[in-house]
């Protein structure tokens, strides 16, 4: 499902991925971890080209993708992106559209999606998250949990292949957190292909097949989570997860 | 952009105010008091230009013309020096009400108005009014204008005669442009000075002067109300010169003499005008026309500054090298020049290209500039926008055009309501300019009414009030709006 070969990206001196080689197959749900400043936000965005990259490729969900397609190869970035979704910290919901609204807008606009079918099918979508009743609220009308959640389901409404999660629950209270982590969860358990940047222990340990320790941008543990988390063999892994442990407990 | 049209206001209401207070307060000791500082003050206006009063080419720190000539010997036979005081032509009388100035010498007409106002010297040069119209046109008095368009200048006799004549006024505000419009096609004929109209009018390639007078009037001094001993030494300065050929030689001197100054020593009477009107249902009703045009202007001239707005805001964001330099161009041009000058560019510039009507010249111009405010203000809106918008609209697949018209204009427009909403007041007062381009609008309608009511208080109270009425909804609403989007925007505050 996904393929990543040598991909490597700087910012002016500062190298943010180096080399960085990975696969991923159908329905594995990677926990993508490290120290902040590692690179694991960067690897994330580059797999849906919100960053461009300088060398390397990577293919994901049937499209190819290399340096120097941005704002050129519109065609291949639309195909990505219907297959790729994605789900930010921030949630970046359109606040001047109601969470209904904001879920049926890509497929309205990107599929040709009749509006009633768009609709009905957001309507699934938001009880799937548990917010049926919530589909004419505004994003400002809603907790940071509920925001979450519609983000959610708006990129799900474009049917992807991948879901891409960069730190879905940092921006939000620890009681909220549980609610998303649950549809997450669930997500996994459907068979769907995921990266999740995060810092949720329980997470990375029960619900991922894989983890991925990132560190100067490159990937310095791969391995299952009973491996990578309980028995990290890298000093940056043992003093990350160590760490993590003394501040969640 | 506002401020400086509503100190305007503020300022005619002010000057009303005190022109009353120190017209009837008027000490009456002028004449003394010339004679103990040895200088004679008058008021006059260069911008008039030849052959008046304007600056000598060879030395443009000094003043000549006819009236100047005439003034050092009015001056030089009460044993004074005299001196002109500049001010601009529609404020002299007010001014010199005020005690600005001793006397004004411009061009005065022996109005009824005037007569009702100040004192009035005799007359120093006859007048009359001479009708232009387009070569060939079959015009050939005011009677067969019945019910056209003839153009002319506030404040004047010639305005009085086209009132009475019912032919269709149309103002201008300087004595060059009703002539640009005559050869323009855009008015049938011109009624004004045969000075001025031998000067701008007659000799302009296809207009004819016709040859007999339309009327005839005098040139007169102007003196406060409460100096007539100061009349009376300029009334026998003035007979001395007629008597001994001074002012003879003088206006030969500048081509002026004809045989109606024959008329000199009889005192011309001139057939009392409009006589002063009250504010009544009449005048109410032209505030309320000239409220409606400023009103319609105005949602006319910003429906068009939106769009234009819009697009060049966008073309700065998010355009290549060329499209943004282009927009900024137009931008720091629109912006950078007076609209003013932009109107005058559109309505008399583009004329002999293409003629553009009044009111068509001022909706294009005051949309064309204000777009240029828009545009900023929207490339604000857009900038304040998180840039996680943006992004999460690519992630779901969204093109550029359609991220800016779903997601980001949208949300940018939001933004922009409460400084579009200022704006809009804003061109609501600024639209006052249009006038200078024959558009009676409420401000050009106050001044008419100054001048019928003799006085511009009660007019320019009624015009305030008028363009309070218009405004304090508008500014109500941007109050609500600015509500709203404190409440909304908590979303996106990062």
């Amino acid at each position: 499902m996904i393929a990543v070969r040598t991909l490597s990206k700087r910012h002016g001196d500062r190298v943010v991925l180096e080399g960085v080689s990975a696969d991923v197959a159908r329905g594995e749900t990677i926990a993508v971890v490290g120290p902040s400043g590692g690179g694991k936000s960067t690897l994330l965005r580059c797999l849906n080209y919100l960053e461009p990259f300088d060398a390397g490729t990577v293919e994901i969900a049937g499209v190819t993708l290399r340096p120097g397609m941005d704002g050129r190869d519109r065609e291949t970035l639309r195909k990505l992106r219907c297959a790729v979704g994605m789900v930010f910290q921030q949630f970046n919901l359109f606040p001047h559209l109601t969470a209904i609204e904001n879920i049926t807008l890509a497929p309205r606009l990107v599929r040709g999606l009749a509006a009633v079918e768009a609709t009905r099918r957001g309507a699934a979508l938001l009880e799937r998250v548990g917010l049926a009743d919530r589909a004419g609220a505004y994003p400002h009308e809603l907790s940071g949990g509920q925001q979450q959640r519609v983000a959610i389901a708006r990129a799900l409404a474009q049917e992807p292949e991948v879901m891409l999660f960069d730190e879905p629950t940092s921006a939000l209270d620890p009681e909220m957190r549980d609610d998303v982590m649950e549809v997450i969860r669930d997500l996994a358990g459907g068979g769907m292909t995921m990266l999740v940047v995060t810092h949720e222990m329980h997470f990375a340990h029960d619900v991922a097949s894989r983890v991925w320790v990132i560190d100067r941008g490159t990937i310095v543990e791969d391995g299952s989570p009973q491996q990578v988390v309980d028995a990290p063999q890298s000093a940056v892994a043992r003093e990350f997860f160590a760490r993590l442990r003394r501040t969640t407990t | 952009m506002a401020r400086p049209r509503a100190l305007a206001l503020v300022a005619v209401v002010a000057l009303a105010l005190a022109g009353l207070s120190c017209g009837r307060r008027g000490h009456g000791g002028t004449w003394k008091a010339i004679q103990a500082r040895g200088e004679l003050v008058w008021g006059a206006d260069v911008s008039g230009g030849e052959p008046y009063v304007f600056e000598d080419p060879a030395d443009p720190s000094h003043y000549i013309g006819f009236e100047v000539d005439i003034m050092d010997a009015v001056a030089r036979r009460l044993g004074v020096k005299a001196r002109v005081a500049q001010y601009a032509w529609s404020n002299l009388v007010p001014s010199l009400e005020r005690g600005d100035f001793d006397v004004v010498t411009n061009g005065l007409e022996n109005t009824a108005e005037r007569q009702d106002r100040i004192l009035l010297s005799r007359p120093y040069y006859v007048y009359a009014e001479l009708l232009a119209v387009r070569a060939g046109s079959p015009y050939r008095s005011l009677d067969d204008l019945r019910g056209r368009r003839v153009g002319t200048l506030n404040q004047t006799y010639a305005h009085d005669l086209l009132r009475e004549a019912g032919v269709e006024v149309v103002l201008y505000e300087g004595d060059k442009e009703p002539y640009l419009d005559l050869a323009a096609g855009r008015i049938d004929a011109v009624l004004l000075d045969d000075i001025i109209a031998n000067r701008s009018g007659c000799g302009v390639a296809g207009i004819t002067c016709l040859p007999d007078d339309v009327a005839r009037g005098t040139y007169v001094i102007g003196i406060r109300k409460a100096d007539p001993a100061l009349k009376a030494a300029i009334d026998a300065a003035l007979d001395a010169m007629i008597a001994d050929g001074e002012l003879e030689r003088i206006l030969r001197t500048w081509k002026l003499w004809n045989p109606r100054q024959a008329d000199l020593d009889v005192q011309v009477t001139q057939t009392p005008s409009v006589r002063a009107r009250s504010f009544d249902g009449n005048q109410w009703r032209l505030f309320l026309d000239a409220a409606v045009v400023t009103l319609l202007l105005s949602i006319a001239a910003f429906a068009l500054a939106v769009p234009v707005g819009l697009l060049l805001a966008t073309m700065r964001v998010y355009g290549g090298p060329v499209s943004r330099g282009a927009a900024r161009v137009y931008i720091e041009l629109f912006r950078g020049t007076p609209v003013l000058l932009q109107l005058y560019v559109l309505y008399y510039g583009l004329a002999p290209y293409y003629s553009l009507g009044p009111v068509q010249a001022a909706i294009l111009g005051l949309g064309l500039n204000y777009g240029a405010y828009e545009a900023e203000v929207y490339r604000g809106a857009l900038l304040a926008i998180p840039r996680g918008q943006t992004e999460a609209a690519k992630a779901l697949g969204l093109g550029p055009w359609l991220s800016l018209r779903h997601v980001l204009l949208p949300q940018a427009l939001r933004l922009a309501l409460p400084p579009m909403t200022n704006d809009f007041v804003s061109l609501l007062k600024d639209s006052s300019l249009v006038s200078s381009i024959t558009v009676i609008e409420l401000t050009k309608r106050m001044t008419i009414a100054a001048v019928d009511l003799r006085g511009w208080l009660v007019p320019g109270l009624a015009c305030a009030g008028f363009y309070l009425v218009l405004s304090l909804p508008l500014s109500e609403l941007a109050r609500r709006l600015e509500r709203r989007l404190a409440h909304d925007r908590r979303p996106h505050a990062l």
